[in-house]
């Protein structure tokens, strides 16, 4: 989707505010890990994919997501995949009491990396336009890329489409690193021989030559 | 953990900005809920704090970086496997399916690492990411406009470098391989993994040579 996570390419964010390498803490707050703690643990059990736990996240209103911290829109994720997926019920989080059993893992997520057989589409040094779409679901083609023109630096494996994943579907799609010329995707103003590179799956990519 | 007084620098440019005072209590809300039913460990706050603050942090990617620098074999190794080649240093830690692509700094390319789409990040190696890479300032400036991003870190790159930047939107994670600073030869191993800082393997700074040490 054409969500607000989707920042490359955005302005208006004002300049990098870093603090000295070596002063920032891991956490800034001690209920940081916690979050850290449930989305692992979670992962763990095989109820949802990463997508999905993206996605839900992608969902949330563009303000909130701006507003919130970093932890604070995973925590918000991880509640609601948590009801989603019957391990926790809404009264439940409200009361911070468990009275509910946790429901069957009915679809368990298993992702497979297993490289399709059929042969790839794209070979190194090909010229391959990224498709222009703007699916309504989740996706891992930014924006920023949609419609530009690359060229296919290698094939690189396979890994399940992310448009399925986060609907809980697992199809290994093979993915390529492509480089885009900065001109390519930002017009004559940018960087001469500067790139950006990005492993693409198969699906998102249309042959040029 | 020392961690809430850092709240007192709360401001709108570093992501921390309008936490409400409930998130503590439903961030432990979940995590309890979850454990008591157990579904997740109940030791797993403390473990994950103790892992990040002693065990998994820069210093890891440091020690790769200082083998390559040393070992031109092990360099050649991690430039085609990276995976498999921080493995061999010991560093574990990777979900089944994710891979490292190690991106090597010379005179004539500079790499910066970015997740434009989230936050994607080489934990095993760097540890857990600082604010400012989750940012929206970073991830939607850095694939437009690396140099002045560069530029901010104090980082200046020549227009007879090409910058190269990465970004994490599959399973692959990135780590860049800095340039050996000149007046180093001297140094062994961990002298050199000690120079080795976060920033200068996500790409945004060099290493610096030891201070004492600049050639004339």
């Amino acid at each position: 989707m054409n969500g607000i996570h989707d920042l490359g390419g955005m302005a208006g964010f004002g300049p990098v505010w870093a603090e000295p390498e070596g002063t920032e803490p891991n956490f800034h707050a001690d209920w940081e890990p916690s979050v850290l703690s449930s989305m692992y643990g979670t992962l763990r059990l095989h109820r949802w994919s990463l997508d999905e736990f993206r996605f839900t996240i992608e969902r949330s209103a563009p303000v909130d997501y701006l507003r919130r911290s970093y932890y604070e829109k995973w925590l918000a994720a991880l509640e609601e995949l948590a009801v989603r997926h019957g391990l926790v019920g809404e009264d439940e989080l409200a009361s911070g009491r468990a009275s509910l059993p946790v429901k069957p893992n009915e679809h368990p997520w298993t992702p497979s990396f297993e490289v399709p057989v059929a042969a790839p589409r794209f070979v190194a040094g090909q010229v391959v336009r990224a498709v222009n779409r703007h699916p309504v679901g989740h996706t891992r083609q930014p924006r920023y890329v949609r419609g530009r023109v690359g060229t296919v630096v290698r094939a690189v494996g396979a890994e399940p489409l992310p448009e399925e994943a986060a609907m809980g579907i697992c199809t290994p799609q093979r993915l390529y690193l492509v480089r885009f010329e900065a001109a390519a995707l930002w017009g004559p103003d940018a960087g001469g021989n500067d790139a950006v590179y990005l492993e693409l799956w198969e699906s998102y990519l249309e042959d040029l030559s | 953990m020392s961690g809430s007084e850092h709240h007192d620098h709360d401001h709108d440019h570093d992501g921390h900005s309008d936490v409400p005072s409930d998130v503590a209590l439903r961030a432990k809300a979940l995590f309890s809920l979850l454990a008591d039913k157990g579904l997740v460990d109940p030791d797993g706050v403390d473990r994950i704090v103790e892992a990040y603050e002693h065990r998994v942090g820069p210093h890891l990617g440091a020690k790769v970086v200082a083998r390559a620098w040393v070992e031109d074999a092990y360099r050649e190794s991690l430039l085609v496997d990276g995976t498999a080649a921080v493995q061999a240093l010991g560093v574990g830690g990777w979900r089944d399916g994710s891979r490292l692509v190690v991106v090597e700094n010379s005179a004539e390319v500079h790499n910066v690492v970015v997740c434009t789409l989230c936050s994607c990040y080489p934990l095993a190696l760097l540890g857990v990411p600082p604010v400012w890479y989750k940012s929206a300032p970073y991830r939607s400036r850095v694939v437009m406009d690396p140099r002045g991003v560069l530029a901010e870190f104090g980082t200046h790159v020549g227009p007879e470098v090409e910058v190269r930047v990465w970004d994490s939107n599959s399973e692959v994670r990135y780590l860049v391989l800095p340039e050996r600073p000149l007046g180093t030869e001297h140094l062994g191993e961990q002298e050199l993994a000690a120079l080795v800082g976060r920033n200068a393997m996500i790409g945004v700074e060099r290493v610096a040579a030891p201070v004492g040490d600049v050639t004339d």
